[in-house]
């Protein structure tokens, strides 16, 4: 048996939570309302986040175009991902949605622009 | 002297959002001042997700969120201009903003719409002794050069209040290789929101002392230290808590102030607890045909509620000017104007009075409140008669609440004299 114990992110409320995992079974505590037990879950099996960052720019009108994750990822590859973003340089021009990274540290997931970067005149 | 139907100080995005609606509501002659070199104000340095969730239905990034109402803006062709600094603004509507191409320029508004946006309270205002070394930063100018600039801001970091730029920077300094060593508060509560203080500090381990301050800044050149110390009730440092941190870096999230100086020229009365102008349910400041909206107003917690704010103040700065021009038909009923009172645990509201004849059908009235509460209520009084009471699990300073006043409440109150929102226990 293994117990964790959580914050709920859901409201201001910000319950409390242990959760007590046998294998599948999953016992949720502390919650007030459904959404806590929902987020327990989700945080204890496979937590997820989106990671957001800013990567280098060549030739734009500004030094760095903002980026984002196409969608969450493992939450235990958010430094992998970050190894890689530092790695890249983009070149302007860039625009919303255009993907800087392909398939970011072996996760399948890109990396997109969050702003649009001019090139520099 | 040039002209213009509404003239918007700030691009950010309570002035984006003010210059659609004011177009939508029928004025063609719109003019965005703006200081910076680009539109969209500080969403462009917040590149963190969780924008947008109310006015878009998704998820978006900060520079996402403004592209969507830049992108509107230029759609309408309203004209702004950038790298353009407003120096004043007079009782009689005259603004004067200095550029590169036009030097100094003094126009004439119809309208004004105030969008300047705050600032964050700088190191002086805290009374933290020490030298004044290199590697102090407010956490939104150090957001500005890590997102924006592309510097690495510091290797070793302690941050000082837990706001929700702080706890952002928290993390964001820690993506880029920084080593976030704490985040101390002075209050026992966080005024972050808690999404963040999960995602941003418990995610990387990054410790929150709460009814924590720094005592003292150590290092001559370069930041080398900072000791925090334990504070009592009083909010005094409790000898003998005291710990100290190796560190090349200090960030302050120690609040925000909105930028009222121009304001003071157009002699709008001000409200001390905001910081903001008083405005009535039209967002109209003391001086006649000056609105406000936005964090000149008051500071909010979501940019969503910005925007909403800031397209009722261009609505309303349209009707405005095309009721000075006689444009407007409709009939205005004589005004019967009612303040609204905050009391017991409600710090303030916006707006600060309500003309309960002539209002819209619904009105939102925003308030913060002063401390954390929890199963308390929510009291809305007609004079003495209590009209509404909402029961909330928890109240905290850190997000905005509200209430909807409605017009047809008001039809049996021919005489009043005071609506009061307030807190209340069982």
């Amino acid at each position: 048996m293994e117990r964790r114990e959580l914050i709920c992110i859901g409201c201001p409320m910000g319950c409390p939570m242990t959760v007590e995992m046998d294998g599948t079974d999953i016992t949720v505590s502390g919650n007030t309302c459904p959404r806590g037990a929902d987020y327990a879950k989700k945080e204890v099996l496979s937590p997820t986040r989106i990671v957001t960052s800013s990567v280098k720019v060549e030739g734009g009108d500004m030094a760095m175009v903002s980026v984002k994750t196409e969608h969450d990822i493992p939450k235990g590859k958010i430094m992998d991902i970050m190894a890689e973003i530092h790695r890249t340089k983009a070149k302007a021009p860039v625009a919303i949605g255009d993907v800087v990274i392909e398939d970011c540290a072996g996760t399948g997931v890109n990396i997109v622009a969050t702003r649009n970067v001019e090139a520099a005149c | 002297m040039r002209e213009h139907d509404i003239v918007i100080i700030g691009g950010g995005p309570a002035g984006l959002a003010a210059a659609v609606s004011a177009r939508k509501a029928g004025i063609q002659d719109i003019l965005i001042l703006e200081r910076d070199h680009m539109l969209g104000g500080i969403l462009n340095q917040c590149i963190h997700n969780g924008f947008g969730l109310h006015t878009f239905k998704e998820e978006l990034t900060g520079p996402e969120y403004a592209s969507r109402f830049i992108k509107m803006v230029e759609e309408e062709k309203i004209p702004y201009r950038l790298n353009t600094i407003v120096v004043d603004i007079t009782k009689d509507k005259e603004i004067t903003y200095i550029n590169r191409d036009e030097g100094l320029v003094t126009i004439k508004a119809g309208a004004v719409i105030l969008a300047m946006g705050c600032r964050e309270r700088p190191r002086g205002a805290l009374n933290i002794p020490g030298y004044r070394p290199a590697g102090i930063y407010s956490a939104g100018t150090a957001q500005r050069l890590t997102n924006m600039e592309g510097f690495q801001v510091g290797k070793e970091v302690v941050i000082l209040g837990s706001g929700d730029i702080g706890l952002i920077m928290a993390r964001r300094m820690t993506l880029e290789g920084a080593k976030v060593k704490v985040v101390a508060e002075l209050m026992p509560y966080s005024g972050g929101l808690k999404r963040n203080i999960v995602q941003c500090l418990d995610d990387y381990g990054i410790p929150l002392k709460l009814s924590h301050t720094v005592v003292e800044i150590h290092g001559k050149e370069r930041v080398t230290g900072i000791t925090i110390a334990e504070v009592d009730e009083r909010r005094k440092p409790i000898p003998g808590t005291e710990e100290y941190y190796s560190c090349d870096t200090l960030l302050l999230s120690v609040g925000l102030i909105p930028e009222n100086e121009l304001t003071k020229g157009t002699g709008a009365s001000m409200s001390r607890v905001t910081s903001g102008p008083n405005v009535n349910d039209r967002l109209e400041t003391g001086a006649e045909g000056v609105f406000a909206c936005g964090n000149v107003l008051h500071v909010h917690d979501l940019v969503d509620f910005v925007s909403e704010e800031a397209a009722l103040a261009g609505e309303n700065a349209a009707h405005y000017v095309q009721k000075q021009k006689g444009q407007q038909a409709v009939e205005a009923a004589e005004s019967h104007e009612v303040p609204l009172l905050a009391e017991n645990g409600v710090r303030y509201t916006v707006p600060q009075t309500l003309d309960v004849a002539n209002m819209k059908d619904m009105v939102v009235v925003r308030f913060r409140v002063s401390d954390v509460f929890k199963n308390r209520s929510i009291a809305v009084y007609y004079d003495d008669q209590l009209i509404s009471k909402r029961k909330k699990k928890v109240l905290a300073p850190g997000e905005m609440e509200q209430v909807m006043l409605k017009k047809d409440s008001f039809a049996k109150y021919p005489d009043l004299k005071k609506i009061t929102i307030c807190t209340e226990g069982e």
